[in-house]
């Protein structure tokens, strides 16, 4: 087992096209690290980069202090997952997940033993002298992962392998994933943009955009402490809601004259100076209990069964608001809703910073 | 799942695979069923009446040693250039693969000698390796080699079975680029982190991705060599030294066009044909089988 380390990792492609920007990072032995983030922001790419499919313009990957820059894909010690699972279409699947063994010079009942646990472990067993176009998407996918679990590498790398599957499946590998992961305690490296794969799987969540990190943390750090706006309205869903709003003072902003009392904000914020409001759909309740209160004009409302959205409009600004159904009635026109000041995020509007304690 | 257009005129149908049908007669059942009804008649010497008379062109036919021996050597020369011009294109193809910046200008001039006629391809080859006035014949008589594609029959079948290769690899070479583009990245990037060196990798993973197109290309080489090799063989040995460079076709066209026995040469047209569709069966019925997905 090991951890992996990078060291401000930089990708630079022909026509001097930075991919990733410099990214630090320790991912710690036997972790779920998941890399989340928009198409385009650099997360696969990192990925490749560990795992030796791309060279490393700048900087150090290590893997258990061993810095691996110069090393080959096959003796870096990992294994990964792809996207379109990238079996050998030509081979049955005991042979699929034999293949990286027999190329290590394993011995045969070695082979053995190792593929068939791991088909009993992911439940394959019936499949194993199937081709894998004999087998569905799911079934493709356990294969995949198979392949990665029998050569019992010090990292596992996945480069978004369920987005392939159907919604439905989708969940069940997400538990699977994660179940086998904590079984076999190695340290994972999971590339997304799916969100709720992101804060569902990881033990450490890495967001990027752009080519840079945007923040580390716990899923929950990251979801109740977003250090930016992108992170703000990236992780969560519906999205965080972004107000304008102005400073008023030392813990008070408003938003279309209205006063919001906040708990987590900087101080020596100039009064009058423009600030945004974030605003969770889930932390706004109706009603007047809270610290202070904003009116949403609503549009209208999406049922999503057990919650109901309701959409509208807060100073001019676009607003959603998430509540158990029945709480509210459907046909409200105006709703005043309660904040509690501990559930307010403010960001700078120039630099998207989050401006909270210190 | 089968896909299947449906007609609601009943004519329509017929009368779209027309023109393919009409081509289909005209060009091949017509001259092919002509060929088998010459095979059964004897012409006079002057050409002014034939006779039918059975199987006995086809027995005069088995009895001339020079018919053996032009079967041995369309096979020397079809499986010396199939094995030659594929092995070849291959390896190129597999070279033009990689991300090279000049690939898009060599994959161009890989193509062009596909565009040469087979009668010119066999002029520059002679030209170049003509024993008195070959620009390249020079260098390799000066390393002590006798060399007379003229005269030495070897000499003349090497020369024949490196120019039929030179042609045909261009073709090969375009059919295995597309068949490596086609092979997902992610398979081979997998196979890497497997621990499969690029040897290896090439073997258990390329090559057998690639069998649909190889086999694709055998069938299609077999034929090219049997037929399309009479313009290349006409003009750099016209068949000799001695008959030693004459294939089936090339004898087709001997003895029916030059020596005038039309009949006889019907006769191995005929067979000809029967060996080509038997091989293309044997091909299809055998090699497909074992051809991956």
């Amino acid at each position: 087992m090991a951890g992996v380390t990078l060291d401000t990792v930089r990708k630079v492609y022909a026509g001097n096209v930075e991919a990733v920007k410099g990214v630090s990072l320790g991912i710690e032995d036997g972790s779920f690290c998941v890399l989340v983030g928009p198409s385009g922001c650099g997360k696969s790419t990192l990925l490749r980069m560990i795992a030796g499919l791309e060279t490393i313009s700048g900087g150090e990957v290590k893997i258990s202090d061993r810095v691996v820059n110069e090393i080959e894909p096959a003796e870096r010690d990992i294994a990964m997952v792809f996207q379109n699972y990238a079996l050998y279409p030509h081979m049955s699947v005991y042979d699929n997940m034999a293949y990286g063994l027999k190329n290590r010079k394993t011995p045969k009942a070695e082979i053995e033993k190792r593929v068939n646990e791991a088909a009993r472990i992911l439940a394959i067993e019936p499949y194993l002298t199937r081709k894998p176009r004999q087998l569905s998407g799911g079934q493709r996918q356990r294969v995949a992962m198979g392949r990665a679990i029998v050569r019992k590498p010090q990292v596992f790398l996945f480069d978004e392998p369920l987005s392939n599957l159907d919604a439905k499946l989708r969940v069940q590998m997400r538990v699977e994933i994660k179940r086998l992961q904590r079984a076999l305690g190695v340290t994972s490296i999971y590339v997304t943009h799916d969100q709720v794969e992101a804060m569902t799987l990881s033990d450490k969540l890495v967001v990027m955009s752009g080519g840079q990190i945007e923040q580390v943390g716990t899923p929950s750090e990251v979801y109740r402490r977003p250090e930016t706006r992108f992170v703000a309205t990236f992780i969560g869903s519906p999205p965080m809601n972004i107000l304008p709003g102005r400073v008023e003072g030392p813990g008070l902003v408003s938003v279309g004259g209205q006063m919001i009392k906040v708990t987590d904000m900087r101080e020596g914020l100039t009064p009058g100076s423009a600030i945004e409001v974030g605003l969770r759909p889930e932390d706004v309740q109706a009603g007047t209990t809270g610290t202070s209160t904003l009116t949403l004009d609503v549009d209208f409302v999406e049922e999503l069964g057990a919650t109901q959205l309701f959409h509208g409009k807060v100073a001019g600004a676009e607003f959603v608001v998430q509540a158990s159904t029945g709480q509210l009635p459907s046909d409200t026109r105006d709703l005043t809703l309660s904040i509690d000041a501990d559930n307010v995020h403010l960001f700078d509007p120039q630099t998207t910073k989050r401006l909270g304690v210190a | 799942m089968e896909k299947r257009a449906l007609f609601s005129n009943k004519l329509l149908p017929y009368l779209l695979i027309f023109p393919q049908l009409a081509i289909t007669l005209i060009f091949f059942y017509w001259p092919a069923s002509q060929a088998v009804w010459q095979s059964f008649l004897l012409e006079d010497a002057f050409g002014l009446s034939s006779e039918f008379v059975g199987f006995e062109n086809y027995r005069l036919l088995f009895q001339q040693p020079e018919y053996y021996r032009a079967m041995v050597t369309t096979a020397v020369f079809s499986s010396a250039v199939a094995i030659l011009s594929l092995s070849c294109a291959l390896l190129l193809a597999s070279q033009a693969d990689k991300n090279l910046k000049a690939g898009h200008a060599i994959k161009t001039l890989l193509i062009w000698p596909y565009a040469v006629a087979p009668a010119i391809a066999g002029v520059l080859w002679i030209f170049m390796f003509h024993p008195t006035l070959g620009t390249l014949a020079r260098p390799i008589k000066g390393a002590g080699v006798d060399w007379n594609p003229m005269l030495n029959a070897n000499h003349a079948m090497l020369l024949l079975i490196l120019s039929a290769t030179w042609k045909q690899i261009s073709y090969n070479f375009l059919f295995f680029l597309a068949g490596l583009q086609a092979i997902p990245k992610s398979v081979i990037e997998a196979a890497a982190i497997d621990g499969s060196g690029p040897i290896r990798r090439f073997w258990t993973i390329i090559f057998p991705l690639l069998s649909p197109t190889t086999f694709f290309l055998i069938v299609v080489n077999i034929v090219y060599v049997f037929f399309d090799t009479f313009g290349i063989i006409d003009a750099v040995t016209g068949g000799g030294p001695a008959g030693r460079t004459t294939t089936l076709v090339y004898k087709v066209y001997a003895d029916g066009r030059l020596g005038g026995d039309l009949g006889g040469s019907a006769a191995q047209s005929v067979i000809l044909m029967i060996i080509v569709i038997a091989l293309t069966a044997v091909q299809f019925r055998f090699v497909e089988r074992k051809v991956q997905y």
